[in-house]
């Protein structure tokens, strides 16, 4: 009855035919206009904003471009004292680039830890592509990694042995980062797990987990595994200075990334956890295919911020005496001949950390958008 | 109207044990009693529908059947299975026993043949072909094979909740559950989803449905149950209890149910 009123209706009206909206509304002038120079206030604003950004720019390049040294021969650095700040002294980034890169590593082995670097952004490559996501991943991290220790230590394979203390610089960095991140996460979903689970002694014991690791900072408990640590061992018993780190690492950041998927746990209706109950799915049957999936994607963004701010505090290792990226870049400039360059080796170890906390956000997004695209209509 | 009538009474067998027998079941939210001594015997083959005001129990019944909300005195037993904390009888219950909820929830992450196929591989360890097969042939009946690439947030509430009911269907269970599976559709939408159970119910699938839609309860209905504030009030065919109710609790929410219509 009321399908034969509304077609009536429907016949009666024509259907008006879609319009273009007025050409003030688009196109460049009209954007400019709105976000611009929508009143006198604001095109004064623009304009100082405008002047700003580029005497920055232009002085930048200036400095960094145009007057800058770019090399010198043999540590005779007067040429860049010369300069009296008006160009940079990028020959102690040509100077030093590789005792930065891979710290007091042996010099002939260079290409060792260099190789691992190119490694790890293989890995991260691959890892990063759906199309690679099949249990045989897991296989190419376990080869990877394996093949990054042999590399780094060596003492195999006619690879002379380097002992863990010369280790140094980004490949520390990454190291860190991977390792950390890698079994922090896992550990994290554990543990979000936990705290929710029905069995009173796995929930205290996650809660106290995660309530102690976030009540202490994360230097403290550096401290904790380089100079405590050892203390509770038997004598003549010693464990790795970058594995305590390590280790405190992974728990660190395991009880930062558990509280944040556990808000990924808890934003799921309940009735997600009913449905499949009632079809049957087993505990783990029910978390894997319909809890994490949708608890992990709607908490990629706060994931990967917790990621990247770990992927950063990894140079608070410096403390312990480790030579990750930044320490080497600081202690690369101690040298009396390049004191005084630590603008330039500090935008150098910026840059380095920039482009991969970038990247990192950069794919975040890409992921957010594709895993969530179910959500679209 | 009396075909069908006919064709009810010969699929309830009451001299068959029961597929259903809840006995005594108490239940308690903190300190609220919230079941009181509810005792219910459902047949082989027979459809219940269960009616009652709002905060009845009527839901929490049907939950406790399968253990989605948990009694605290009482014996549930399912066909044949009685219902306690060993996690096997409790899994052997669920297996056989599907539910449709108000609120559908399917998993949005999957796509609708996704979510139909789920339970039959992983659960009855049915080969991934064959789930599929299966899944296309409920969602052809409940008359939506077009969307199985589609994810649910692309459907209509109706087609959602017709891919509920296949989904649940899917695992072949011997007893479905409807927890009031109309009240979050628009009205137009209302009639699709009735429809398809009318369907289901004409297979002589044993079914509970906690619904306000008289016109279903009265077509398809062997015994229409009445709850108010936790306990079985009224129980009869469809007939007994619309046309002669017995207690004022009952003359008072028939009227207010006309009223809305």
């Amino acid at each position: 009855m009321s399908d034969v009123t509304l077609e009536t209706a429907a016949a009666k009206v024509p259907e008006a035919a879609p319009r273009s909206p007025p050409a003030s509304q688009i196109g460049l002038l009209a954007w400019l206009r709105t976000n611009l120079f929508s009143s006198w206030l604001n095109s004064a604003v623009t304009l100082l904003i405008a002047y700003l950004v580029v005497r920055w720019t232009i002085g930048f390049v200036e400095w960094g471009i145009v007057n800058a040294v770019w090399s010198v021969p043999d540590n005779q650095t007067q040429a860049c004292r010369d300069l009296k700040g008006i160009g940079a002294c990028w020959a102690v980034i040509t100077e030093k680039h590789r005792f930065i890169l891979f710290g007091t590593y042996p010099y002939e082995e260079h290409w060792r830890p260099a190789l691992c670097v190119l490694l790890f952004v293989g890995l991260y490559t691959v890892s990063a592509m759906r199309r690679f996501w099949r249990k045989e991943l897991a296989l190419v991290w376990v080869a990877t990694l394996t093949a990054i220790g042999v590399l780094m230590w060596g003492g195999i394979l006619g690879l002379p042995y380097v002992p863990q203390e010369r280790w140094g610089g980004l490949v520390i960095t990454l190291i860190l980062a991977t390792f950390g991140l890698a079994l922090a996460f896992p550990l994290a979903v554990l543990v979000a797990l936990g705290r929710r689970s029905r069995l009173p002694a796995i929930k205290a014991l996650c809660v106290l987990y995660v309530e102690l690791i976030r009540g202490v900072p994360l230097i403290s408990l550096l401290f904790m595994a380089s100079v405590m640590f050892p203390l509770f061992l038997p004598e003549g018993m010693n464990i790795d200075k970058l594995l305590r780190a390590q280790i405190a690492i992974i728990l660190f950041a395991g009880a930062y990334l558990a509280e944040v998927v556990r808000g990924g746990l808890q934003a799921l209706p309940k009735g997600q956890y009913e449905a499949a109950e009632a079809l049957g799915l087993s505990y783990w049957q029910k978390t894997g295919f319909i809890i994490l999936p949708q608890a992990l994607r709607l908490v990629i963004p706060p994931l990967v911020n917790t990621f990247i701010g770990f992927f950063k505090d990894t140079s608070l290792v410096l403390i312990i005496g480790i030579f990750d990226l930044l320490t080497a870049g600081k202690t690369a400039i101690i040298e009396p001949a390049w004191q005084g360059f630590g603008v330039e080796v500090y935008l150098t170890v910026g840059a380095i950390y920039f482009v991969f906390c970038f990247a990192m956000s950069k794919y975040s997004q890409s992921l957010e958008a594709e895993l969530n695209r179910h959500r679209n209509r | 109207m009396s075909e069908t009538l006919e064709y009810v009474a010969s699929a309830a067998r009451p001299d068959a044990p029961p597929a259903i027998l809840l006995d005594k079941v108490n239940k308690w939210f903190g300190a609220m009693h919230v079941l009181r001594d509810v005792s219910l015997n459902v047949a082989v083959g027979e459809r219940v529908v269960v009616c009652g005001p709002s905060g009845s129990g009527k839901s929490t019944t049907i939950r406790c059947i399968n253990r989605l909300e948990t009694h605290q005195e009482g014996r549930i037993v399912v066909d044949g299975i009685e219902l306690s904390d060993d996690i096997r009888a409790l899994d052997a219950i669920r297996r056989e026993v599907g539910m449709v909820f108000q609120s559908f929830n399917l998993f949005p992450h999957l796509t609708i043949l996704e979510n139909c196929t789920l339970a039959p591989i992983w659960v009855r360890r049915m080969p991934k072909r064959e789930a599929e097969e299966l899944a296309m042939e409920y969602l052809t009946r409940v008359r939506i094979p077009e969307q199985a690439k589609k994810y649910p947030g692309q459907l209509s509430g109706g087609q959602q909740q017709r891919v509920a009911i296949a989904r649940a269907l899917c695992m072949k269970p011997k007893i479905m559950l409807f927890d009031e599976p109309t009240s979050a559709l628009d009205p137009e939408m209302i009639k699709e989803v009735l429809d398809t159970m009318v369907g289901l119910a004409e297979t002589g699938m044993t079914m509970i449905c906690v619904t306000h839609e008289m016109g279903f309860a009265r077509q398809v209905a062997d015994r229409v149950v009445f709850m108010d504030r936790g306990e079985i009030v009224e129980m009869g065919t469809p007939a007994q209890v619309f046309e002669n109710p017995q207690t004022d609790r009952l003359k008072l929410f028939l009227s207010q149910i006309l009223r809305g219509h």
